[in-house]
């Protein structure tokens, strides 16, 4: 990075107001709960907190084993052994990452009702008449959430997983089998331990996303620390109340924060060595058949099965004539609009914050200052009712101030929702920075010493030179964002304007009402725009490590 | 120790590309007497590392046969599981495990051993390579030389029926390099270890191997006594005495 011109004071400002504000509404949950209205705290500590976070404990501690146990074990398959299908299922067992998990928990709601059409072909198969004389356990349960979240978050595993088995070099596992370990030896002895890194990274972003998690959670009946949240506030109008249990909440995501950073600082360590990656194994007969049934599993339960049902239902709305009502198309429009915004506001902060870190880790006491940076992607970890949480004390103030100032009848950023493409913007915020500073990183720092020779400012070397030769990585990043603002649940549910709908809120009420009739194809809608980034990850993820191999 | 004979016949070894097998080593033999130390020498892709590859059990034989004493190892139809033959091998890149510290590497094919008895072993093979005091530090701590040599021990530790090393020096240095050949060839004559060493340095054959081979076009062209060589090469100015732990500790190889 030597020889980078720093930038001027406006930019090193701007990164730092933007660091900020990231922080903000994670300090202001500090200041409401140190402030401590101890009566509030009693009443928490006695009724709501002991259940809802041994509730989250065992919610988080289920998940992880179960994303753990799909994420390693088909990640190993794909990598060590070659069977029909490895080609497909390769990308396939990514495609989870396209339903949301509220989306995941409403499908399956309805397809495994008692008399729902798995139960339904079950008891036929029993020869059962009614749903009376036999039924499957019912998913409203912490099991059953369990289930439903880990079929959807194992990729996060399977993906870190896949990429360092593909990246182990060939002759550690070879070296283990001449000192006398089987094929089950080597993988638990070596492959296994090598890989533990990968495996608490792709473990901590399944369970901050776990945590995040609200729709699944109230859907199936299990009372989590985000549901308490949102009922806290909704329903009981307790902001203080809600600001601590978020609080409560914010000490698990430093827990999984500190995991993740854990494990990416020793990934280094044992993908360090490029050798001859390992040649899987072609499996023959029914071996190679039984590798294809277990890998295609979690596939069709986090994926076909859902989207299968989605599209079913969606259809037969249609063909019945009805149509897709006027109410659904303003959500789909609040949902573009809401996409839209976030993404201009993230991409611009992401530029301001991937800019100035990148000229700051050339100037002098660059480590406060790449700090900023940092700290401007931490609401990625923060879960959306925490941030919704955090942002509605200011900004309620805010608005209060203003509305009575200027004899206002209704909230001015509130109203326009503001507050809320602000969240959103927080959250998201990562996938700009990091996408844009890896762009920038690959500009050479030659082009940017002769723009700036010819007379050029820094700015305008960003204009003219940087920005048209990381247009594709703006691009990559903008449409991650869009996506995900699309798909956003807890934070719209919170800070949304009255009245407006996205199709995340609109499936959410009509699951929340137990009607089925459009949330289809709001949820269709979501799964096919979540498909797209699903399809780049796919792209960059699988063909860069064989291509790497010559 | 029991190190056993080697014996080679009719080897034909393939990969498998999307035009059909192609051939790298077809009508190979050789035979190994037990407790002594083979060389095959050949330019890079001339099929060596892939005939030891096979010996190892990590590629299929299309025709011939491997026989260790009186154990088929590898035939068309046989195949016996890297993990049973009793075969050693060391890396060209140590292949030492990262997550390992060097006891632990070293311990690694001892695991059917009772604890004290494997204890032992690691302390009397980590001695023999004059490493004693590094069985605490990682991979990543070691300089090359003492990677090389806790490879050599770890591959030792197990006391296989035969030693493969694949380009064991090729990593080292040229002073480190010579001195490690003749303290190698020590260890391994100690240990009356059968061994097969490949490599295309024709003084590190000279040094090392009791019968040395050249390779070409995967076929074996000359198969002959190296004593007479490395007589010469052993000339009285650097005559050595028999294995000396104590030479380990030399700091030119650190």
């Amino acid at each position: 990075m030597r020889g980078l011109q720093p930038v001027g004071p406006l930019w090193r400002a701007a990164a730092w107001l933007i660091a900020l504000g990231v922080l903000a509404p994670v300090l202001t949950l500090l200041w409401l709960a140190l402030r401590g209205d101890t009566a509030h705290w009693a009443h928490l500590a006695e009724y709501v907190l002991p259940h809802a976070a041994l509730q989250t404990a065992l919610l988080l501690a289920g998940v992880g084993a179960v994303v753990l146990f799909i994420g390693t074990g088909c990640a190993w398959l794909v990598s060590a052994c070659d069977f029909p299908g490895r080609g497909v299922l390769h990308w396939a067992l990514l495609l989870p990452l396209a339903m949301p998990t509220y989306i995941v928990a409403f499908a399956y709601l309805d397809l495994l009702h008692p008399i729902g059409p798995v139960q339904g072909a079950v008891r036929w198969l029993l020869g059962y008449d009614s749903p009376r004389d036999f039924r499957l356990p019912d998913l409203r349960s912490l099991p059953g959430a369990i289930f439903v979240l880990g079929f959807v978050l194992y990729p996060y595993v399977y993906m870190t997983a896949r990429a360092m088995f593909m990246t182990q070099p060939a002759h550690l596992l070879e070296a283990a089998r001449t000192l006398g370990a089987s094929r089950s030896g080597a993988f638990f002895r070596v492959a296994l331990p090598l890989a533990r890194p990968a495996l608490a990274v792709g473990l901590s972003l399944a369970l901050l996303e776990t945590l995040n998690d609200i729709g699944a959670s109230e859907f199936l009946g299990v009372n989590t620390l985000t549901v308490a949240v949102y009922t806290t506030w909704i329903t009981r109008s307790d902001l203080a109340g809600a600001a601590q249990i978020a609080c409560a909440m914010l000490l698990a995501v430093v827990l999984l924060v500190m995991l993740e950073r854990h494990g990416r600082r020793h990934q280094r360590f044992a993908s360090g060595q490029r050798m001859r990656p390992m040649q899987p194994r072609r499996l023959r007969g029914a071996a190679a058949w039984a590798a294809t049934a277990t890998a295609s599993a979690p596939v069709l339960i986090g994926f076909g099965a859902p989207a299968a049902y989605l599209v079913w239902e969606t259809i037969k709305r249609l063909r019945l004539g009805q149509g897709v009502s006027p109410a659904l198309l303003a959500s789909l429009g609040n949902t573009l609009a809401l996409a839209a915004g976030v993404t201009c506001a993230a991409m611009a902060a992401g530029l301001v914050v991937a800019w100035a870190a990148r000229a700051m880790r050339a100037g002098e006491g660059a480590r406060p200052n790449a700090a900023a940076a940092r700290l401007a992607t931490l609401g990625y970890a923060v879960p959306g009712t925490v941030l919704a949480i955090g942002l509605l004390t200011p900004a309620l103030a805010f608005d209060n101030a203003v509305a009575d100032a200027l004899s206002l009848r209704h909230l001015p950023l509130m109203g326009a929702g503001v507050v809320l493409v602000v969240a959103c913007s927080i959250r998201f915020l990562a996938m700009p920075v990091g996408g844009i500073e890896a762009g920038l990183a690959r500009v050479p720092p030659a082009l940017e010493q002769a723009a700036r020779l010819l007379g050029e400012t820094a700015s305008g070397t960003l204009r003219r030179v940087h920005l048209p030769l990381i247009a594709p990585a703006l691009a990559t990043s903008a449409l991650l964002v869009f996506v995900d603002a699309m798909k956003e649940l807890p934070a719209t549910l919170l800070l949304r304007p009255a009245n407006f709908d996205t199709l995340a809120t609109w499936l959410y009420a009509e699951a929340a009402r137990g009607t089925y009739e459009e949330g289809a194809i709001a949820a269709l809608a979501i799964v096919l725009a979540g498909l797209v980034p699903v399809a780049l990850l796919a792209r960059t993820q699988l063909h860069s490590p064989p291509e790497n191999r010559a | 120790m029991t190190t056993a004979s080697l014996a080679i016949e009719g080897l034909r070894l393939a990969y498998d590309t999307p035009r059909g097998p192609h051939t790298v080593v077809d009508g190979f033999a050789l035979a190994l007497a037990r407790g002594d130390i083979g060389c095959l020498l050949g330019p890079s892709g001339c099929g060596k590392t892939t005939v030891l590859r096979a010996i190892a059990g990590f590629e299929p034989v299309r025709a011939g046969s491997i026989r260790l004493a009186d154990t088929l190892l590898s035939s068309p139809t046989t195949h016996l599981a890297p993990e049973r033959r009793r075969v050693g091998m060391m890396f060209q890149e140590y292949a030492l495990f990262p997550h390992l510290s060097a006891h632990d590497n070293v311990g690694f094919g001892l695991t059917r051993l009772p604890r004290h008895v494997r204890e032992a072993r690691v302390v009397e093979m980590l001695m023999l390579v004059g490493l004693a005091d590094a069985g605490a530090r990682f991979p990543h701590q070691l300089s090359g030389g003492q990677q090389q040599r806790i490879a050599l021990a770890r591959a030792l530790a197990p006391a296989p029926d035969l030693l493969l090393l694949d380009e064991p020096f090729s990593n080292l240095d040229g002073a480190t390099r010579e001195r490690l050949t003749r303290d190698v060839r020590d260890i391994l004559k100690q240990a009356g270890q059968t061994a097969l060493l490949v490599t295309h340095h024709d003084t590190e054959a000279r040094v090392m191997a009791d019968w040395t081979g050249r390779m070409h076009n995967g076929r074996l062209t000359a198969w002959e006594a190296a004593a007479q060589n490395r007589a010469l090469a052993d000339n009285p100015r650097h005559a050595i005495p028999p294995h000396d732990a104590s030479r380990w500790q030399s700091p030119a190889l650190d």
